[in-house]
């Protein structure tokens, strides 16, 4: 791996020297997401393979373009699973996709996003540096956050290398729970629940059904499941996968798909269009072909942000950030990416 | 001179009993918990609303005199220690709860709160924040962004970056941000994570939304005695194997136990080598059986000895020898060094050995009382101050635990951060192109290097000196700096 690492180095070092911006792909599962960048492409996905796993340390190592299926698989093969259920999309999908892209499936509320189990990260920035943030260990404070930092930043700071993720067993009994109901009662029910000591996983409405998952031992999640009621949904293990990965029939429509990220009791959203609420009440999926100032100033009003994740123009993808911020972000590109040569546009045009 | 002309600026600017700078008033600030060092500042700023922290910001921008944000001053490594040529800015009078919002499960908090007095405002509604380091009684929760504080409940709950969810901070231009948000993410970079435990060395926090949670059904501790610290570790490692995260799992080596026991007669097996306390919260069902399911594990890795706590004022009777670890130790000797660092679980029995050998070698006793289920030790080394030399050589033996810590994959500080104290054994966990790059995103906010100079991450300068300057593949990075 060690040639690829140099070859990646000499990449970043020459489209330094030529201002040329580079493009970085890895399984491109998720290409369509953010804004469009017009660079090279720069295939990083053969950067692949898991470096060390110790199932008793509840944490793994891996390279970036580690498949994120072969890596799923490791882990279940010792019961234990990425706690944030990171949503594919494709079958190429990798590990580092996962972190650059900071996606997080349906149980993020209960048991966090990715940036919350990231314990490390190896990687090159712009300049070809090769650097060590973080490391193998739950409580790590020397330094400045830089992994937690990279997750999310969509490839725009530095090439991810290794990556340190801390892992969770598998709950041993799962339930799904479904009931008819609106969506105002649903978001009441989600936010009343999440106050009570109850083993949530999940919870998802649409369409005049609320779905909840309990994840757990075998007494605790029996007991919950007689305190919220509704019925066992049968095969719930491939709802929640196609909730995550988008398969679901609302997703299966070409008009522009918003994520809108709220806090999780926001009323339901006065909205033209079909909405989807998931992680609680805290992601709002919404299917409209409304302007984005509508959107965005829904998602405000929420105290969150929306995002235009697909079927957009491929430019105005994310919530603008107030003036200062985006100045400290670009002040902050340029400390890892002095040469703006690092998927430049595809968070901001500024970045 | 430049020092009087920040205090005037201050005393125009200010209302005069903001404003502290006669050497009798600044005694109270010149240390943080880490007493060993100690300096007045210029002057110290005590503001009462954000439009007075932006205007001594401000003014120190202004005239490039250095800030150090202080807290509560319970921290560990020397963070909040001031700088003679610098003004200390103490958020101490920021102490308001501003709102409780039960429906989103938040609270958002002024910067001087106390972090146990969120947890008690949220009672009444069935929720608590969860991070609880020891000091939560005094200890403020900007402090705990800060540092990134811990617990004893890091293992299941996290750490402080897991629990918050919005910061209000000030630049040391005085400029306002907002940092996250009411959501579970915010668009951008993840700056929420960047600053906590940046020690106030890229912005001062003016307000803290923190998450808070549903408090668990039950809570019940197990203690378990072990003849050796092996299967003590051993058994560390067997219950996470076993499928469970208990809330809490900390251990106390014999030399602990019976300063404990000395101290406040908790009832711990005083023969043991090594006792373990492992806590387990949830539903009341799921309590007993991963009780049962953890006392099989423990018995296996060879307990010799298991009490379950049947109530909760045994729970607490428990939990009361634990807590009152550090104070024992101050009964036993004059003083004592508080070490940090975090390794992975595996290597807990041959690190604890290897810190006991260093002890002898170094004459120096060192008891252990630790995180043991997320690796975080925290060797305490005592010393007598008095004896000419024993300091400096407490520090040599801190510096050696530490540096084994990295060895073994593990890191310098888990929960107290560098501050100060640490700073050297930075430069041996980090090479020079990771330093610059932490200097370059300290640039990012502040260009002038004002907030918080010389702690948390070093110069390149220093490291040289210190010696430990990392080569890799025989080439030294930045070849065009200076070598000593």
């Amino acid at each position: 791996m060690q040639h690829l690492i140099e070859s990646f180095t000499e990449t970043l070092r020459e489209a330094g020297r030529r201002a040329t911006p580079l493009s970085i792909r890895g399984g491109g599962s998720k290409a369509f997401y953010g804004r469009t960048v017009q660079g090279m492409e720069f295939r990083v996905g053969d950067y692949a393979g898991v470096i060390e796993y110790s199932p008793t340390e509840l944490v793994v190592s891996a390279r970036a373009g580690t498949p994120l299926a072969a890596l799923e698989a490791v882990l279940a093969q010792e019961n234990q699973m990425l706690p944030f259920e990171p949503p594919h999309f494709a079958p190429g999908a990798t590990l580092g996709g996962a972190v650059a892209c900071g996606l997080s499936g349906p149980r993020r509320p209960y048991a966090g996003a990715v940036r919350d189990h990231v314990l490390g990260i190896t990687c090159l920035n712009g300049a070809g540096r090769r650097l060590r943030f973080g490391g193998q260990v739950m409580k790590n404070v020397a330094g400045y956050d830089i992994s937690r930092t990279l997750t999310g930043s969509l490839g725009t700071l530095a090439v991810l290398l290794d990556i340190t993720l801390k892992v969770l067993p598998r709950p041993e009994t799962e339930l799904t729970l479904r009931r008819e109901t609106t969506a105002a009662e649903t978001i009441t029910l989600f936010n009343r629940w999440a106050g009570l000591p109850l083993p949530l996983s999940a919870g998802c409405y649409h369409d005049g059904s609320l779905t909840v998952r309990l994840s757990g031992f075998e007494q605790g999640v029996k007991a919950a499941a007689d305190k919220l009621g509704g019925d066992k949904l049968p095969d719930a293990g491939t709802f929640w996968q196609d909730l995550r990965e988008q398969r679901l029939a609302f997703f299966d429509d070409p008009r522009p798909l918003w994520r809108l990220s709220v806090a999780p009791a926001t009323p339901p959203l006065p909205l033209e269009g079909d909405c989807l609420i998931d992680w609680g009440g805290a992601q709002r999926w919404v299917k409209t072909g409304l302007p984005a100032p509508a959107l965005r100033q829904d998602a405000a009003d929420g105290g969150g942000h929306a995002t235009l994740f697909r079927n957009g123009d491929g430019n105005d993808v994310f919530h603008p950030l107030p003036a200062p911020l985006l100045a400290l972000h670009r002040r902050l590109k340029q400390s890892f990416d002095p040469a703006g040569i690092l998927n430049p546009g595809r968070m901001y045009p500024e970045l | 001179m430049s020092d009087n002309n920040v205090i005037n600026l201050l005393r125009r600017r200010l209302p005069a009993h903001c404003l502290l700078f006669d050497p009798e008033d600044l005694r109270p600030y010149e240390c943080d918990a880490l007493s060993a060092y100690r300096r007045l500042p210029l002057a110290v700023v005590l503001p009462e609303t954000p439009d007075q922290v932006r205007v001594t910001l401000q003014s120190c921008a202004e005239l490039r005199v250095p800030v150090v944000a202080r807290g509560a001053g319970t921290g560990l490594s020397g963070g909040a220690l001031p700088l003679t040529d610098g003004v200390l800015l103490s958020l101490a009078r920021f102490n308001r709860i501003l709102d409780i919002d039960v429906q989103n499960r938040t609270a958002r908090v002024e910067p001087g709160v106390t972090n146990l007095s969120i947890s008690k405002a949220a009672e009444p509604f069935g929720l608590y924040y969860a991070p609880d380091p020891s000091s939560q009684i005094a200890c403020s929760i900007g402090g705990n962004v800060a540092e990134n504080a811990g617990g004893v409940h890091c293992l299941k709950y996290g750490l402080t970056v897991h629990n918050i969810q919005k910061l209000e901070i000030l630049t040391i231009e005085g400029e306002s941000l907002t940092i996250g948000g009411e959501a579970l993410d915010s668009p951008g970079y993840d700056l929420l994570a960047l600053l906590t435990g940046s020690e106030g060395l890229l912005g001062v926090i003016t307000e803290v939304t923190v998450r808070l949670l549903a408090k668990p059904e039950t809570a019940q501790v197990m203690l378990a005695a072990f003849d050796s610290v092996e299967s003590a570790a051993a058994a560390v490692t067997a219950v996470i194997a076993s499928g469970i995260i208990p809330a809490g799992l900390e251990l106390l080596d014999n030399p602990a136990i019976r300063a404990v026991e000395r101290f406040v007669h908790t009832g711990y097996p005083e023969e043991a080598t090594a006792i373990l306390l492992c806590e387990l919260d949830g539903a009341r069902e799921d309590v007993a059986a991963q009780i049962e399911r953890t006392r099989a594990v423990f018995t296996q890795a060879g307990a010799i000895e298991l009490r379950v706590s049947r109530n909760e004022a045994e729970r607490q009777r428990f939990w009361a020898g634990r807590k009152a670890a550090f104070p024992a130790m101050g009964r036993l000797s004059p003083d004592y060094y508080c070490m940090d660092g975090t390794i992975p679980r595996r290597h807990l029995a041959k690190v604890l050995a290897e810190i006991g050998e260093l002890s002898s070698a170094y004459g120096l006793p060192v008891c252990n009382v630790f995180h043991a289920g997320d690796g975080n030790l925290h060797p305490l080394i005592l010393y007598d101050a008095n004896q000419p030399g024993e300091l400096e050589r407490t520090e040599e033996l801190g510096g050696k635990i530490l540096e084994l810590c990295v060895a073994v994959g593990g890191t310098i500080t888990g929960e107290h951060g560098v501050g100060l104290e640490k700073i050297d054994q930075m430069c041996v966990q980090f090479n020079a192109d990771e330093l610059a790059q932490f200097h370059a995103v300290k640039q990012a906010f502040d260009p002038h290097g004002l907030l918080n100079p010389g702690k948390g991450i070093p110069t390149l300068h220093r490291c040289a000196e210190f010696g430990a300057m990392h080569v890799h593949h025989g080439q030294l990075s930045h070849p065009e700096l200076e070598r000593f």
